[in-house]
């Protein structure tokens, strides 16, 4: 569903900030594919998912998603096939605009912007029965402005509507770091929900070595922007935190550096 | 100070603010909509108005004359636009780069700094001699009240559209719009081209009201937009929350400014201070969000905010 073939990309090139963030990065998804994504900070994960999202374009490199070369196409045009959740529960909603209206924007997710109702009496039903799926009684304040909620109900929100126009990829970029325990289990069990029911190819990055290891049939660890384990299967299943970080051992060459992985 | 002098000069003034008050509801859609101080309208407050008359001095048509006008004034939005989004050079410095070029453009289509048209040689729609005494289909302020609610409506629905909507979510939130597949660019561009659209359609109302179009006609209109839209935000604000009431507080708030302004002169102020107290009244009222969130935010209490 999605390939990534060898992939660079330096930030600052020539300055003293130089950095390079993905090298010779190379990754292929299948279809249905729930991977977590794990490393320190620096490793690359977010600059992964941007350079897949197309935030800024790649330095070399071939990004294909359903077989299609996307490599060149603009942050907005991919859209079209991307769903993603961001850190920040103030990125993936517009504050100001209701929670209908937010959603109604996103049911338009690569589909030309005409002068249409943007909004019509039967998808205000649809969201209705979409937003009791998430038990959070959102279902309603169809009208409220989502800059009202909490964190936990934004990237509840957000997960509902980069998934309402299926998309061909999940990107989740950390959507629950932001959140406390509770509040992030709980999104961690939406996010299984949708997935499963959808059946979604799914990328998602997480600090948290647990939920890397509970969530997803495949996990991959990343250092210094490339891959350095890619576990799935049986051995997926079986995998512990203690085991993870010998496996890391191992792969580096070094200790797991990173406290916050090991919480939890 | 004859009372009487304010009264009779309070009518024009209304008639004054209704027209300016197109103009802030072009700016509120850059300042509040898009989130985009645009310094364009300075410019395309004079490059309307020079469009209509010239082409009224040549035979044209009023209202091809009208619209001509307009489509100047979205040209210029688009020149802007380009400048932002194309070059990618910050909003307001792009602004300022189209209203320096205007001023050229302007004097390139005027001949001159000012070119005068007679209301009595040109069936005018709107002038200040049809305030009074006038029967009522001519009257200046029904004239422009009309325009106004027409634009209104015409924004409201557009707001409402799966287009406008991309609009508003632009100016709230690019990284948002992005994901969603919105072109934020496309559309910066195209919220700059509606609300210099009605800017310069201000400008054609305004140089038909006071009978010419001059270069300078336009300095500082920014400033009266912005302060149109505080003014009725801080008096309706509470009450105003439907996006086409919101609009509406914007034109209230221009025929309060100059109300305001036609009172103080009326008392006697020195009329070349005008603009540095236009300045220093948005200064105040830009600052008391600010003020309210540094100076007076409660402290947050702590204790039984576990679930928060």
């Amino acid at each position: 569903m999605l390939e990534l073939k060898n992939i660079y990309k330096t930030f600052n090139p020539g300055t003293i900030n130089e950095k390079l963030a993905l090298n010779n990065l190379s990754l292929k998804l299948a279809d249905g594919d729930f991977v977590t994504v794990i490393g320190g900070n620096g490793a690359g994960k977010s600059t992964m998912l941007n350079a897949v999202a197309g935030t800024w374009p790649v330095d070399e490199g071939q990004i294909l998603i359903g077989g299609q070369d996307v490599t060149r196409l603009p942050e907005h045009k991919r859209a079209a096939y991307l769903g993603r959740v961001f850190q920040d529960p103030m990125t993936g909603t517009a504050g100001t605009m209701g929670i209908e209206e937010n959603l109604a924007l996103a049911k338009r997710r690569g589909k030309p912007r005409t002068l249409r109702r943007g909004i019509s009496r039967q998808e205000r039903e649809e969201y209705r029965e979409l937003l009791k799926v998430l038990d959070l009684g959102l279902e309603n304040r169809l009208t409220s402005k989502v800059g009202l909620l909490s964190g936990g109900q934004r990237q509840a929100l957000t997960l509902l509507m980069a998934t309402l126009q299926k998309p061909r990829l999940l990107l989740l970029d950390e959507h629950t770091a932001a959140l406390d325990p509770k509040t992030a289990a709980k999104v961690l069990e939406i996010t299984d929900m949708i997935v499963n029911r959808d059946h979604l190819t799914t990328l998602m990055i997480t600090h948290n070595m647990q939920d890397a290891i509970n969530h997803g049939n495949r996990l991959i660890m990343m250092m210094d922007g490339r891959i350095i384990l890619d576990i799935s299967g049986e051995a997926k299943k079986k995998l512990t935190v203690r085991n993870l970080l010998d496996q890391f051992e191992q792969a580096s060459g070094t200790q797991f550096a990173n406290d916050a992985a090991l919480l939890g | 100070m004859e009372i009487i002098n304010l009264i009779n000069a309070l009518p024009g003034a209304a008639a004054q603010g209704l027209i300016w008050g197109i103009m802030a509801i072009g700016v509120f859609i850059t300042y509040r909509v898009l989130d985009v101080a645009d310094l364009t309208v300075d410019g395309t407050m004079c490059t309307g108005g020079a469009v209509f008359i010239m082409l009224m001095i040549n035979g044209c048509n009023l209202w091809v004359a009208m619209l001509a006008g307009t489509g100047a004034g979205m040209l210029a939005g688009l020149a802007t636009g380009i400048f932002h989004t194309v070059m990618g050079i910050p909003a307001i410095l792009a602004g300022i780069l189209t209203q320096l070029s205007l001023y050229s453009v302007n004097l390139k289509i005027m001949g001159k700094a000012n070119q005068a048209i007679n209301v009595n040689k040109y069936d005018l729609l709107v002038s200040l001699r049809y305030i009074r005494n006038v029967p009522i289909g001519k009257n200046t302020i029904l004239i422009v009240a009309v325009f106004t609610v027409v634009i209104i409506a015409i924004l409201y629905w557009f707001f409402g559209t799966e287009l406008g909507c991309s609009l508003r979510a632009t100016g709230c939130n690019p990284n948002m719009s992005r994901a969603q597949g919105i072109n934020t660019e496309r559309n910066k561009v195209l919220g700059l081209m509606i609300s210099n659209g009605l800017v310069a359609l201000s400008s054609c109302l305004l140089a038909q009201y006071q009978g010419f179009a001059d270069v300078n006609m336009g300095r500082g209109a920014i400033v009266i937009g912005l302060a149109a839209v505080i003014i009725g935000e801080a008096i309706f604000g509470r009450i105003f929350r439907n996006f086409a009431l919101r609009l509406l507080s914007v034109a209230l708030g221009s025929i309060l400014y100059y109300l305001v302004l036609q009172t103080v002169i009326w008392m006697g102020i020195d009329t070349d201070l005008l603009k540095i107290l236009s300045a220093l009244v948005v200064a105040v009222f830009l600052a008391v969000p600010y003020w309210k969130t540094k100076y007076f935010t409660k402290p947050v209490k702590h204790g039984g905010q576990d679930n928060a």
